[in-house]
């Protein structure tokens, strides 16, 4: 199979990922978006890798997982916190940095 | 030359009484004045020892130098601090700390009411040291730091008593005027360097055989103009009349005696210049000339005793400059009448502070009048110095003003006749206006305001008035015999040939400059003896009168000329920095505030907008970087 396919895919993937991050309100949704630019970015490292015969996209893509599930243990704490205290999800609401 | 280890006590003596007395401060209210006195008096002993000495040498070997230390070594221009004693110096040496000796002794009961008379007595040390330092500088440099000092001395004594801001604003008037003149100087020290290479009196003697004479010129017309500053000569005249405001015996001591004098001990010091430079020489003596009839007309109209004599003063300097301006013909005259006058003046102002002093500090002299018989000893002092300045012979200033006014005669052609008339007229009018104050003050009736009680002064005052009036009474006599002072000073300031053909004879000028006193007395007594004088100065006189009252409109033409167009020019510098300098900088903090206000509007504080942000950016980046590439 052509390994530019595996391209083609992860560009859709990281697009709908931006779009989700961009448009979705709802602190979860917008997380889970993140996630699937990550992944995106990890598919495009693996494929390099397989066309180029080399094992570095590999193994920079390990790394990428770690600080996905570090940046998902932060992320997902921060997030519930602010639930509690708040009583919502939405990242407009979180706005108060500006004053 | 010969050296010497001794000449700096001469000038370290006062400046140590000088500093002490500034340390101490109120703990040496008691014993301040006194060992001002004893310094200065101890300083004059040195001087006396360094004339003993000097007198036992030949003549081409009695002057004496000192170097103090390496002062200023850069490359090949090396200045050392040196003093120079030489025939010349050792006159003003004499004067300056045996007048200012006398005037100490004054000062102790003159200002024994004062509560300040310590800082008084530190600031007179300080003036004594500065003014020594002057004459005895063996460069322009070091001469300038006593020149800064004296006038440093001056200023401070001026405004001795600046609780009153009129006292206050004179003494400022002083310091800034001086300074135009300490321009001229620093602006001479500065072409002697750039084209002669030295600024040491022997080096420019030197260098002034070979130089050329556009530099010679340049050099000795800034002289002058600094001599015109410290010497309130036409047209720097403007400070001395205000400079009044001091405490008499300062008046006696810097503004009659020694520091006004500076400025022809400047020009005789500097004789090889001006014998080179003849501009410069002709404007010395015009400004002589414009001077001492500038002087002796304010002199006419003035009702304060102190002012009158400050005119005078300004008057008396004018013919000194007139005769150093005459080349190696009146050098020697010059100082001769400097050194009777530092005599006779300085006895008439301590004359008027003593009048003073019995008279409640009242100077106008219209509420003078019949205090010669509770004065005798001031009128008897001060009539001596009276005598002595309008020229009646045997006393002092007969001899040097006739010489001054004999040697301006026979200058040659139209110069030497409008010089010898000028001289001649300031002569008659010095008699008329010295008459006025001596009638005024003295004989004529009683004008005295309500409870004043005049009274003889103690013998500190006395004392020294008296002294003073024996100089003034011999000096002339004793200098002209055998031409002492002339011989004496010939070494220094160059011989002169007596030249064959004589415009007028001595005797004719002695004869026309006695008349012209006559005629001056004359008048005075017809004007203020025979007639009643009023106790307030007459409205309803002519226009002459009121402008020499106003010292010749010299303030309203300094004002109009130098004040006000200086505060325009400085209004328009303040505009112009304010608008163009401020204005650049306040626009950059402008320019950044407002980039600032419009940038922040993108930071709403949504997360969403700035995701949004991050992505467009790293899209443009993309594109840039694919565009380039392709």
């Amino acid at each position: 199979m052509n390994p530019y396919n595996y391209l083609y895919v992860s560009a859709l993937l990281f697009t709908i990922g931006a779009v989700g991050v961009v448009v979705r309100r709802n602190a979860i949704v917008v997380f889970m978006c993140v996630e699937l630019m990550l992944n995106a970015a990890n598919l495009t490292l693996v494929t390099f890798s397989r066309i180029n015969g080399t094992l570095d996209g590999q193994v920079v893509a390990f790394f990428t997982m770690v600080v996905a599930a570090c940046e998902v243990v932060v992320g997902l704490a921060i997030i519930v916190t602010i639930y509690r205290s708040r009583r919502s999800a939405s990242v407009d609401d979180a706005s108060l940095l500006k004053r | 030359m010969t050296t010497s280890t001794s000449l700096v006590y001469l000038i370290a003596l006062p400046l140590l009484g000088a500093t002490i007395l500034l340390l101490a401060g109120r703990r040496s209210d008691k014993w301040g004045h006194l060992l001002a006195t004893a310094l200065s008096a101890s300083s004059f002993g040195v001087g006396l020892y360094q004339l003993s000495q000097m007198l036992n040498r030949p003549t081409e070997e009695r002057g004496v130098s000192q170097k103090l230390f390496s002062w200023i070594s850069v490359g090949s221009f090396n200045v050392d601090a040196g003093l120079l004693l030489d025939q010349l110096s050792i006159c003003f040496v004499l004067l300056i700390t045996g007048v200012g000796t006398l005037i100490h002794i004054y000062s102790i009961s003159y200002m024994s009411h004062d509560e300040n008379r310590r800082r008084f007595f530190a600031y007179l040390n300080l003036f004594i040291a500065a003014m020594l330092l002057l004459v005895l500088g063996d460069s322009y440099l070091n001469l300038y730091v006593g020149w800064e000092g004296v006038g440093l001395a001056s200023y401070l004594l001026i405004g001795f008593w600046n609780q009153k801001p009129a006292y206050a604003t004179a003494s400022k008037k002083a310091f800034v005027m001086n300074r135009v003149g300490d321009m001229g100087l620093s602006f001479a020290i500065m072409i002697a360097f750039a084209t002669l290479g030295t600024v040491s009196f022997s080096g420019v003697e030197e260098a002034s055989h070979t130089a050329s004479k556009a530099a010679l010129t340049a050099i000795g017309i800034m002289l002058l103009v600094a001599a015109t500053g410290k010497s309130a000569q036409f047209p720097l005249q403007a400070w001395l009349g205000d400079a009044m405001a001091g405490p008499t015996p300062v008046s006696a001591l810097i503004h009659a005696a020694t520091m006004v004098t500076a400025g022809v001990y400047l020009i005789v010091r500097s004789n090889f210049i001006f014998d080179a430079a003849p501009t410069a020489q002709l404007l010395v003596v015009i400004v002589g000339a414009i001077t001492l009839m500038f002087g002796a007309l304010v002199g006419t109209a003035k009702d304060d005793i102190k002012k009158a004599l400050a005119a005078s003063t300004m008057s008396q300097i004018g013919y000194m400059v007139l005769g150093a301006g005459l080349g190696p013909a009146g050098y020697a005259f010059a100082i001769m009448h400097l050194l009777t006058h530092g005599f006779f003046k300085a006895g008439m102002f301590l004359g008027a502070g003593s009048v003073m002093h019995g008279m409640n500090d009242q100077v106008d002299m219209r509420r003078y009048g019949a205090l010669r018989k509770f004065m005798p000893i001031t009128f008897i002092t001060f009539g001596l110095g009276y005598l002595a300045i309008i020229g009646v012979p045997p006393f002092a200033g007969f001899y040097s003003k006739d010489a001054i006014i004999e040697t301006a005669f026979n200058a040659g052609g139209v110069k030497g006749i409008l010089l010898g008339g000028t001289a001649l007229l300031g002569a008659a009018i010095t008699a008329f206006y010295m008459t006025r104050v001596m009638v005024l003050t003295f004989t004529s009736k009683e004008r005295w305001e309500d409870n004043q009680h005049p009274h003889e002064s103690p013998i500190l005052m006395w004392l020294p008035m008296a002294i003073l009036a024996i100089g003034s009474v011999t000096t002339g006599f004793l200098f002209t015999r055998g031409h002492a002072l002339v011989n004496w000073l010939s070494p220094v300031v160059g011989e002169h040939a007596e030249s064959e053909e004589m415009l007028l004879q001595p005797m004719v000028v002695s004869g026309l400059a006695l008349l012209a006193v006559a005629i001056g007395v004359a008048i005075a007594v017809m004007k203020y003896q025979r007639a009643d004088v009023e106790t307030v100065a007459p409205q309803n006189v002519s226009i002459f009168t009121r402008i020499a009252r106003k010292d010749l409109m010299q303030d309203s033409f300094n004002e109009a000329v130098f004040m006000r167009p200086g505060q325009a020019l400085t209004s328009l510098l303040v505009k112009g920095d304010e608008n163009v300098v401020d204005g650049a900088v306040r626009g950059i903090g402008r320019t950044a505030l407002g980039a600032g206000a419009s940038l922040r509007k993108t930071q709403t504080g949504f997360a969403r907008s700035y995701a949004a942000l991050i992505l467009i950016g790293a899209i443009a980046l993309i594109a840039g970087i694919w565009v380039v590439t392709q």
